[in-house]
């Protein structure tokens, strides 16, 4: 299995949840809080639901709470991935 | 004294305008917004025909965040009470968030988006349906959504009552006005055009079978023959007159000057239906007699026994051909509990402009209903009050009368 870039968190985002007029998304991004990048906790149930559905990993729900960061939740995915592979 | 409920605010979506002006503009024109369903393919499908909005691209009228999570019954309800706060020239700012309240209609909830997570569910799996289902389908997220958008932390209400919900909706804001809410954003929308959704409204019997869009839908005709089901409403926002001049609100459309409710009584009771008390009740509300009334927006069943008890109504109330009777829904069919808050615009845009529309397809009313139907062209009209009339199905009747004010 693929592992994820902030790219792909990116996409699956906007796809899961859209994104907030008020914040460009293709900055600098991997260590604001999801609170800080618009994004609530349902907006991270449903992103974490089609990371489940593309790579194949469970993430717990401390993972994506929104006090974690792209950063963290990237280190989350792949680690699983590698663990699995 | 009696708190006075005006309205600063108005905003359509219909099948034939998206946005007040251009709705009144084809209205007044006779465009017909009934056209064959273009959102599935409705072939082998006993009735064909759509009241359908087809020129609102979401993503230009509704945030991003909210895409993924609303049915589109809630993005007209969102986009439509942005357009009315802009008309009123309300913001987050205008008032105290608390002093502000809504108030809104839907009779049919997200069918749309319901129906797409339904097909994940069956065809996928449960995990792949979206966690925003949880609130997508529910009757009360159109007051949800908007309250949150617009900052309003005031009374908030969701009301389903079918066709006469819409109507009943804006007499309980008049209530929370009353009660010393300054400000409540009400009215109606629904839409439920996906296949899921137009199955389960053929369901009810009451559409029509005729696939021409200029006669399947003809209400108080010879002819009639059901209704077309539609897309779409109106909002509206009320304000306590008071604090609408105190604001320096930039114009008054109309009062809200009456409202009622009744039930039919129990089928085979042998004792009559409840529109005409409704119709005589909000009258009374509003202390007004039926002559002060210029016209009568109708709900309009589209079936031969609806639109005799409705005329038969209507003469009770004001004598043979003793009023001006239209329906403009003909031309955008039934919108469930957006039907009664457009009629309410419409109102208030034959108050401001001195002319009531026509019921665009009618042309043959049986003479025993003695109705003074506008049919054909516009009629210039100088309109003071007009009462608004709606029917859920199984015996709710609603009516309110919107003054000049």
């Amino acid at each position: 299995m693929a592992t994820m870039e902030i790219d792909d968190l990116r996409r699956i985002l906007v796809a899961c949840a859209g994104e907030d007029d008020g914040i460009d998304l293709t900055g600098e991004i991997e260590d604001s809080t999801f609170q800080e990048l618009g994004y609530d906790s349902l907006a991270l149930m449903e992103s974490a639901a089609r990371i489940t559905q593309e790579y194949g990993v469970v993430l717990p729900d401390e993972a994506v709470s929104d006090a974690a960061t792209p950063r963290t939740v990237l280190a989350a995915v792949n680690s699983m991935v590698t663990a699995a592979a | 004294m009696t708190v006075r409920t005006v309205v600063t605010g108005v905003a359509v979506a219909a099948p034939n305008g998206l946005g007040t002006e251009d709705y009144w503009k084809a209205v007044l024109a006779g465009q017909n917004g009934i056209s064959e369903l273009v959102r599935f393919d409705a072939t082998g499908y006993p009735s064909r025909l759509a009241g359908q909005i087809l020129d609102f691209e979401a993503k230009d009228h509704i945030p991003s965040r909210l895409l993924p999570q609303t049915d589109v019954s809630t993005r007209y309800a969102i986009a439509a009470a942005g357009w009315a706060l802009e008309d009123a020239a309300v913001g987050p700012d205008t008032l105290p968030d608390y002093d502000m309240g809504v108030s809104l209609s839907t009779a049919q909830g997200g069918f749309e988006f319901t129906h797409q997570e339904f097909q994940k569910l069956w065809s996928k799996g449960p995990e792949y349906v979206s966690v925003y289902e949880s609130f997508a389908w529910f009757y009360a997220v159109n007051t949800g959504q908007v309250s949150i958008r617009n900052a309003m932390r005031g009374p908030g209400i969701a009301l389903v009552g079918e066709q006469a919900g819409g109507l009943d909706v804006v007499g309980h804001a008049r209530r929370v006005i009353r009660r010393g809410t300054r400000l409540v954003v009400s009215g109606g929308v629904d839409s439920a055009l996906d296949p899921w959704g137009y199955t389960s409204q053929l369901s009810g019997g009451l559409v029509s079978t005729v696939d021409d869009p200029a006669r399947a839908y003809l209400p108080f005709d010879r002819a009639a023959s059901g209704h077309v089901p539609g897309e779409g409403g109106a909002v509206l926002v009320l304000e306590d007159a008071g604090s609408a001049r105190d604001r320096g609100a930039p114009k008054v459309w109309g009062e809200i000057a009456g409202y009622a409710a009744t039930f039919d009584p129990r089928p085979g009771s042998g004792l009559p239906p409840g529109l005409r008390r409704a119709a005589e009740l909000a009258l009374a509300d509003a202390g007004l007699e039926p002559g002060d009334i210029d016209v009568v927006f109708a709900d309009a069943a589209g079936s031969t026994a609806g639109d005799r008890a409705e005329a038969d109504a209507i003469r009770e109330v004001f004598g043979p051909r003793g009023v001006a009777v239209t329906a403009p829904k003909a031309s955008i069919g039934r919108l469930c509990a957006g039907g009664g808050p457009v009629d309410l615009a419409t109102a208030l845009l034959s108050i401001r402009d001195g002319v009531v529309p026509a019921t665009a397809h009618t042309s043959d009313v049986p003479e025993e209903y003695g109705i003074d139907l506008v049919t054909g062209e516009p009629r210039t009209l100088a309109v003071r009050a007009a009462l608004v009339l709606g029917r859920g199905r199984w015996g709710f009747n609603s009516a309110v009368v919107v003054t000049a004010g």
